[in-house]
């Protein structure tokens, strides 16, 4: 099987707000899929299932074939959260070093990889200082170098590009393609239409469906406009 | 591996954060100190007035320490010991005695009005036995021939022995091991409470969670982590208490500390357990009252045998409860090891539960 990451099914419900409503959707391996929606749609939800950080209430999920929830998987999956979530009296080398140090990783393996990450998201100089002394910016950089801390195969990154500024984020989106190139699975969130429109496929949630999902090209023609953004406010603004 | 990761880390964070180390580190030390001036200071002095008292009596009272003042006049008695200060007044006419205390201090007003009963009974076996003498002699006197001298009988002098403890020692003395303990328990339990707690509300626990690590690595690695900084807390704040506050010590000191070592494993499982049930810093302050201050009560402060059976069956469901019975019985007792193992034993098993709880309650972050 080639697909990374097989949803089918799947339902999510908190106490009895049903979050997520059977949703399924396959992910190809070194594909960029791109998951759009407004606010409060689930798209968080999802990726946290996925990740196997909660359990769905129904269906099933599939990651490189194995099941979620599932420890020795976590090795394989890169999670960039919506929140950075760092320690903030601990440097920018301290938060990549711990993180390191909880994968399978040689001790010069890990050296390789925080300067391998560091330089990637453009940390490098800012390395020694403390994350409380961090603009928002650097922080989002810092917590997509811990997603890709141990080299893993597929990558999940929760709205990576809020907060930073355009020239950086054409330069990690450079890297997010290299990173297919390389053969790695991505599975992003956003709300900007120009990166979605740089993902090989994308799928529209709304309420916890998933509307439609597509090529970009093949949205913008299903919709019969020229640009995604007007995709995202046709799609979301009434049902079906 | 990755504990020695998270140790790592929480080492890193404790050395950074200079409050908390503080509050963990002297704050028990400044209570103590505190608390040793407080308690083993001097009685007070009570002060009584007098009105019409025998001269052997005054000064019978004024050998049992209270300060005497004599008035000739007492028209407004409780004008006058207000204004005087005075915590009682002692009136006789004729063969009535009369007491009045003042009572603005209970504790002040027992011991005023006990060493007045003391200095009165006194006297009057004194006189007594003066009376007695002197009808001896007269019988002496009287009856002629060679009638054998009655020795006169002295009071007898108790002679006090101490199995614990000797006379000098005071409340704080069986207070202070006590103390000891529920200070290593109390910033243990606040300092490992809330760190686990930040992480969690700053989203770093879920961070951790998406990566391989197990849950009990966590509860492991934040028991070693900040477990470090608590024999740290304990050795200092032992250390403190007997060498520099001259607490009393008859048993080992090693004993103590492993007593203590144990009370601040159960304060740290309990307290990263409870902070599952805080969604903040202050709801952690409200376990506080809840389930920290309690503790004191039946650590051994207040006798537990004495207590009503229910609350006798709290006690013994707090640590708290066995730490003070083995500090006290090592410190101030003097026993051994073997004398405090069932105490050590059932603290172990308190942390036990608490621990594998806290690997059970991790699952409401990650389901594995
Ligand atoms: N733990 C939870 N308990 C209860 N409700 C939750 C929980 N987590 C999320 N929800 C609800 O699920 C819905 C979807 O939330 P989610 O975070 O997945 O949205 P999102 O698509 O990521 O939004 P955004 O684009 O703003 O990040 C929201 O209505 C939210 O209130
Ligand atoms: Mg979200």
């Amino acid at each position: 099987m080639a697909s990374t990451i097989v949803i089918k099914d799947v339902c999510k419900s908190f106490g009895k707000k049903a979050v997520l409503n059977k949703i399924s959707l396959t992910v190809e391996s070194g594909q960029i899929y791109g998951l759009i929606g407004p606010s409060g749609s689930g798209k968080t939800t999802l990726v946290k299932l996925i990740v196997g950080m909660d359990r769905p209430s129904e269906g099933h999920i599939h990651v490189l074939d194995t099941p979620v929830p599932n420890l020795n998987l976590l090795q394989k999956i890169g999670y960039m959260a919506q929140a950075d979530a760092l320690y903030t009296d601990l440097t920018g080398e301290e938060n990549l070093a711990f993180f390191a140090s909880l994968f399978k990783l040689n001790k010069q393996e890990q050296k390789e990889r925080i300067s391998y990450a560091a330089n990637l998201v453009n940390l490098t100089p800012h390395l020694k200082k403390r994350i409380q002394d961090y603009s928002g910016g650097m922080k989002r950089r810092l917590s997509l170098a811990v997603a890709l801390i141990q080299d893993p195969q597929v990558l999940i990154l929760d709205e990576p590009t809020v907060g930073i500024d355009p020239e950086l984020r054409q330069s990690i989106w450079k890297e997010i393609r290299r990173l297919k190139a390389s053969g790695k699975t991505i599975l992003v969130t956003t709300h900007v239409m120009d990166e979605a429109e740089k993902c090989d496929r994308l799928a529209m949630v709304r309420d916890g469906e998933i509307l439609t999902s597509g090529t970009p090209a093949e949205l913008k023609e299903h919709y019969n406009i020229t640009s995604l953004e007007e995709v995202f406010l046709k799609a979301g603004g009434k049902k079906g | 591996m990755r504990v020695l990761a998270l140790v790592k880390r929480i080492f890193q964070q404790m050395i950074r954060d200079k409050r908390a180390l503080a509050l963990m580190m002297i704050a028990p030390l400044l209570i103590l100190t505190l608390l040793d001036y407080l308690l083993s200071s001097n009685e007070v002095t009570p002060r009584l007035g007098v009105n019409h008292v025998d001269e052997p009596l005054t000064e019978q009272l004024g050998n049992m320490d209270v300060t005497v003042l004599q008035y000739d006049q007492l028209d407004n008695l409780q004008k006058i010991m207000i204004e005087d200060e005075l915590d009682g007044v002692l009136q006789m006419e004729d063969e009535d005695i009369q007491l009045t205390l003042l009572n603005a201090n209970p504790s002040t007003a027992k011991v005023l009005k006990m060493k007045v009963q003391q200095a009165v009974a006194a006297e009057n076996a004194k006189e007594q036995a003066n009376k007695l003498s002197l009808f001896i002699q007269e019988i002496q006197n009287k009856v002629p021939g060679d009638l054998k001298k009655l020795e006169q009988k002295k009071a007898p002098e108790i002679d006090t022995a101490y199995i614990y403890g000797n006379k000098e020692t005071t409340f704080f003395d069986q207070l202070s091991p006590i103390l000891v303990g529920y200070f290593v328990f109390f910033f243990v339990f606040l300092i490992s409470g809330i760190a686990l707690l930040r992480e969690r509300t700053t989203g770093t626990l879920d961070r951790l969670l998406a990566t391989p690590i197990q849950r009990r690595d966590i509860v492991f690695g934040y028991l070693l982590g900040y477990g470090l900084f608590a024999i740290i807390q304990t050795i200092i704040v032992v250390f403190y208490a007997v060498k520099v506050l001259d607490i009393m010590l008859v048993g080992s000191l090693w004993n103590v500390i492993l007593i203590n070592l144990t009370i601040a494993l159960v304060a740290l499982s309990l307290g990263i357990l409870l902070s599952a049930f805080a969604n903040s810093e202050f709801q952690m302050m409200q376990f506080i009252p809840i389930a920290i201050i309690p503790q004191i009560f039946f650590a051994g402060i207040f006798p537990v045998e004495a207590m009503a059976d229910w609350l006798q069956i709290i006690a013994k469901a707090m640590p708290m409860y066995y730490a003070g019975n083995a500090l006290v019985d090592v410190m101030y007792k003097g026993l051994g090891l073997s004398d405090i193992l069932f105490d050590l034993l059932v603290l172990l098993g308190f942390a036990l539960v608490f621990i594998i709880l806290n690997i059970i309650t991790l699952k409401k972050y990650r389901k594995i």
